[in-house]
Formats: C-alpha cells, structure tokens, sequence
C-alpha cells in the first residue's frame, strides 16, 4: 500500500509529502504532527504493527485528529503467524478511533474515501480506521472499480482542518494535561462525536451513492434478516460465504439470515437491535478471542441482544469452510450456546 | 548578529508554570524560546516540562505547542515540519524539548530517524540526568556514582551515554552541548542551530534541586560548576568536526561539586565498592 503511494508521490501524481520513518509509533506520532500542522494525513499498518503505535492511537484520538488509516488484521504473536485474524484491531476497540471493517477490496477502497469524509467532518473529528482481512483482502486479486479525480471531488471536499491546527496568529496548546475536574468532559466530547458519526456517515453514504451508484448501509449489512430466525452475525471477508450457506439454508426451508457488522466503533447498537429483535437465536462468528473471556465482537453484539453462541474461527488463517458455516447454523437450531472453536 | 543575555526577547513564551522553584530545565525552555520566539512551535513529551506547562485550563505557552509520547518528540516534529511545509509556510522553527530519558533511552529510535531523514528541526535535550518526573528514576545519562530512587545506595553503576556522540554518529548538521550556567554559550547556539537548515542538536544541562539535593538558589551556580570542574563539557559538532568550547576551569574541584549534591552522598558501606573518595 504504501508502496504504491511512493509511486504517486515521486512520480507527482499525488501532491503530498512522504515521511520514511523507523516505526509504527513514529509513522502515526508524524501523521498526528502533520495532522496537527493542518493537513490531510493517512497511514497503513497491520498486526505487531498497529500495537507498537497502540499508545499513539489514544494520542491521535483524544488530540482528535482526523487521520485515516488502513490495518490489515493480522494474526499477534506468539505464536508467530503472518495471515489474517481480527486480534490486531479488535484488541484496540477503545482506543477511541472510528473502526469499520471492509468485505472486499472495493469496500477498502469505498470505505478509505469516505473515511476523510467522516473523520475530517467538523462535528466528528475522530481518527478513522479501515480494516481488511490480511491475506484474503490484502494478498488476493480482485477487480475494482477505481474512481476517477472528479468523482472523488464530489464526495470529498477539500482539507478544512478546523480550529485544531497550528496557527501563528493565534498560538494554542495543543494536547495537555486534563485533572479529574476536566478529564471527564473532553472524553464525554469525543463520545458525543462518536455516536454522531452516524449522522454523518449516513450522509457521506449517500453522496457515495448518487456519486458511484454503489449503496452502503451504515453500521450493518443484514442480508434475508427480515423474517430469520436464526442469525449469524460476522464480520469482514467471511461474510459473503456465511451469505452462501444462508441462500442453501433458505431452499431447504431454515430460516436463515446473516448480519455483517460494517462498524464496531461507534457500535451500531441501535441498527442491531432492530435486526435482530425477532431473532430466535444468533451466533456470532468472528476472528478473535479475548482470553478467558469470549470473543470481542460477541461480547460486544451481546450486550444488546441475547445472542448465544460464540464460534472462533479463522484465527491465523485459518480456513473458514462453508460445511463449517452450516455447522454453526445447526449448533444454533440445536440450542448450543457458549464459546465454541471452529 | 550574535545575541546576547542583555537583547533577549522581552516577552515571555513559558511562564505560569508549575515548575519547582530553583527548575534547570524551565529555566533552559524559557530561555530557548525568547531566542526563537513566537514563530518556534514547541514539542515536549512526557516528562517534566510537560507535566508542569499543559495543565489544563492553566497553559504555560504562547507560543505553538504540542504535548506527545514518550518516545515521539522527534517523529513528531518531522510531522509538524512536513505538514507546514506542505501548506507553504516556510518562516517557522519546529523545536523540542525532551527529557534525558525521553532522548537517551526512549525517544533514541525516533531522534535517530528524524536525523537519518535530515529533518529541519531543533532538538533540544534538557538533561537533568534522571527521569524527574515520575520520582527521579535512573536514566541513561544519570552520571556514574548518582544515586537516584532506582539505584537508591551505591549510585549509578554507568556512566553517562554520550548523547552528542551517539546523534554525531547519526549523522546530525549540528550538534553542542550547553549549560544553564553559561547562557550566553546555550544562547549563541541556538541562535546558530536556528540558521542551519537541518537537523540540530542540543543537549543542555540543566539542574533539578529535587533530583539532585541541593538549594534552590544554587541551580545556576551548580550548572556553571559542573562546566568548570570538567562534570560537563561546551563542545560543538558541524561539518565533522568537534571543537571544545570551554576548558574545565578548575578541574581539581570535581568532589566539590560533587559534595554540594545530596545524590553523590553514598552512605559508608558501597563507597570503596563505589570506588568513591568523598567523605
Ligand atoms: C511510554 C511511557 N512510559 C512512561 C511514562 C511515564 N513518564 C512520564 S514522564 C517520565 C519521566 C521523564 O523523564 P525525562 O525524560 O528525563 O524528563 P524529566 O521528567 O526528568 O524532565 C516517565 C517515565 C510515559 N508517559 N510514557
Ligand atoms: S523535579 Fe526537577 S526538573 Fe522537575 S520541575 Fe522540579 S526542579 Fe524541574
Ligand atoms: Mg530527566
């Protein structure tokens, strides 16, 4: 990826400046100075990488800046292993940054451009971070539609950087030190802003869509829910299988639905309630475990809906294999709840 | 034209801050930026300076400045650099004001990239040679024999890293070394690393009274010893070459200057281990 950028930015393409740097932690405390500096700023990491800038992360997000920034979810040590699972970025859920997670390349790139958008706008402010599924997503081919520098135009307006930026005429702190007696309030903020994202991601959608034609549905994507009786929420790349499976449930009458999660930062919580609301039972399928607990996504679909079953798959690369799927559809109808390794 | 401690900018740009009386390091982020003045954008990770400047709603600059990690003083400024530059401003200073341990030991790896990439920023270390704010842990530039909270009765066992080495090997424009006790030496360097487009280091002592164990009125007297009895070094790198700006005055004073500090004081038992000849 940045590689690519390389490319744009020596052979002038791209009007931007391209910072080497020696690690993650620098590469985003550069994007968060640039940033700061008031201009349009973007990064890339994954796995190791996103946790080595995990401290920069609640910097970034807390100094509320705009950055947009790609992770391919990959596999954490130990044990060491270079394919794809969710542990990275989910591991790092409350680090205050805007999270989506992508299906397909065209959704990466869809996502990254209205990424700007929603981050950059002024009543949102909020670092943006898209995620692809490592090697599916990153190391497999895919035919995308790539837009043209007018399209864009339409969707992103030019970099306002606000008030948070350096000003020599008005001269500000930065970031500071905020007591008990403050502390609350600035978090409070940028909670605020969270949760009216959604106003505004609504809003870059459909921009996106008059612009493209291609229609996003927010915090979900709830395929033959309506009248499912049994849901499998998921998220990322494995969705479109886990569609599969429901489409051959259908013709052998279970009812069948699936729910992919597009955000999990702001939570879409009131989008999955009213999916699921007349569920009869829901599992979630995911790439992570939180040791001892259970899955983060779970944990996090069941605090609005009484979902039972946990199934963790897909961890280092894993296979995700639609029999498997079709198990997990079985286990729900059988009444099995709990955490359960694919 | 060379400026001097009399022509200094009138105007404060750090002042209303928390700093323990008798503070080297404030004294050192005072004076730099009424040679920069209001065009400096500063940069201050985690340490004291920080701690003691951004308390909300209480905020000590007026100039441009920006709390960051630890570790981050210079990816930080590179960003900052960049970022205006890429918006056409050109007449600005980015300078940083790190700790001993947020240059020497943490923030090492980020200083040394913004170096290799010959970032045009001012890196100023004010040393105070142990990690104050967090309770005057060791650093890598606590000097051998100190004793601090984490090397609590022989002292430390190392020497200091020499910093000006180190970044020198990097590859630096400019580098020196200063001291709070002569300020006229500190001024005209960063005056001069201000002229040079590149990366410039300074690293300028800058004593603590907490940390070190000695009065509060003392602190530029101990800063302008620690020079005269050869504890500390005015020297200069530019273009490859190393210049000594000062010989040590008085060098056979060395446990003078170390008796006026609590920190040299060993108790009696480590001190022949320590190899020490104070009393
Ligand atoms: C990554 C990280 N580790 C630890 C700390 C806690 N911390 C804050 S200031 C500080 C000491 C700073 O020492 P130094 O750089 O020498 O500056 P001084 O406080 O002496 O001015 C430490 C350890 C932190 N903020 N971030
Ligand atoms: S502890 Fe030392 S360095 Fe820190 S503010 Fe006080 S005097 Fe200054
Ligand atoms: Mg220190």
């Amino acid at each position: 990826m940045v590689e690519r950028l390389a490319e744009f930015v020596e052979d002038g393409s791209l009007d931007a400046e391209f910072i080497h740097v020696e690690s993650e932690h620098s590469a985003l405390s550069a994007a968060m100075g640039a940033s700061l500096a008031g201009v349009r700023t973007f990064t890339a990491t994954s796995s190791q990488g996103l946790l080595y800038m995990a401290e920069v992360l609640t910097y970034a997000a807390g100094g509320r800046f705009p950055i947009v920034m790609i992770n391919a979810n990959r596999s954490l040590a130990l044990p060491w292993n270079i394919y794809g699972d969710q542990r990275d970025s989910l591991s790092l859920l409350d680090s205050g940054w805007i999270q989506a997670y992508a299906e397909n390349a065209q959704e990466v790139l869809d996502l990254t451009l209205m990424a700007f958008r929603i981050a950059e706008d002024t009543a949102v402010r909020v670092p943006f971070m898209v995620n692809l599924d490592g090697f599916h997503l990153t190391h497999t081919y895919e035919v995308v539609d790539v837009p043209t520098k007018e399209q864009i135009d339409k969707i992103l307006p030019d970099y306002d950087p606000g008030e948070n930026q350096i000003d020599f005429e008005n001269p500000r702190s930065f970031g500071f030190t905020a007591g008990p007696e403050w502390n609350a309030s600035f978090h409070k903020a940028h909670h605020e802003a969270m949760l009216h994202a959604w106003n505004v991601i609504d809003r870059a959608e459909n921009t996106f869509h008059a612009v493209f034609g291609r229609r996003y549905s927010g915090g979900v994507d709830a395929y033959r829910c309506d009248d499912a009786e049994y849901v499998l929420v998921t998220l990322g790349s494995v969705s479109g299988l886990c569609r599969q499976v429901a489409d051959s449930l259908r013709e052998s009458g279970v009812k069948a639905g699936v729910l992919r999660l597009r955000y999990l930062r702001p939570f879409p919580d009131e989008a999955i309630r009213k999916v699921l609301s007349s569920a009869k039972s829901v599992a979630v399928l995911e790439k992570d475990i939180s040791f001892g607990g259970a899955g983060t996504v779970f944990t996090n679909v069941r605090s609005i809906v009484p979902a039972k079953l946990n199934v963790i798959g897909g961890l280092g690369g894993a296979d995700i294999s639609a029999a498997q799927i079709a198990g997990i559809f079985e286990s729900l109808q059988a009444g099995e709840s709990g955490v359960k390794w694919l | 034209m060379a400026m001097s401690a009399r022509d200094l900018d009138k105007r404060e740009f750090f002042f209303g801050h928390k700093a323990c009386a008798g503070c080297g390091g404030s004294l050192a982020v005072r004076i730099a930026l009424k040679v920069l003045g209001e065009r400096a954008v500063s940069v201050l990770p985690a340490g004291c300076m920080s701690a003691v400047g951004f308390n909300f709603p209480q905020l000590a600059f007026t100039n441009n400045a920006f709390i960051t990690p630890f570790a981050a003083t210079a990816s930080v400024m590179t960003g900052i650099e960049a970022g205006l530059r890429q918006r056409g401003i050109d007449d600005f200073q980015v300078v940083g004001f790190a700790g001993d341990g947020g240059t020497a030991d943490i923030g090492l790896q980020a200083l040394s990239g913004a170096i290799d990439r010959g970032d045009n920023i001012l890196y100023i270390c004010y040393d105070n040679e142990a990690y104050m704010n967090t309770g005057i842990q060791k650093s890598g530039l606590t000097p051998y024999g100190a004793k601090t909270t984490t090397t609590p009765y022989k002292g430390s066992r190392r020497h200091k890293k020499d910093m000006l080495a180190i970044v020198a090997a990097n590859g630096v424009d400019y580098a020196a070394s200063a001291s709070i006790g002569y300020l006229e030496d500190y001024i005209r360097k960063i005056e001069k690393a201000a002229g040079i487009t590149g990366t410039k280091y300074i690293h300028v002592l800058a004593p603590c009274p907490v940390g070190w164990g000695f009065k509060t009125d003392e602190t530029v007297d101990i800063a302008r010893e620690a020079v005269d009895v050869g504890a500390w070094s005015l020297r200069e790198y530019e273009n490859g070459e190393w210049k000594l700006n000062r010989e040590p005055s008085r060098p056979q004073d060395l446990e003078l200057y170390m008796k006026r500090q609590g920190r040299f004081k060993i108790e009696k038992q480590y001190q022949e281990e320590n190899n020490y000849a104070g009393e």
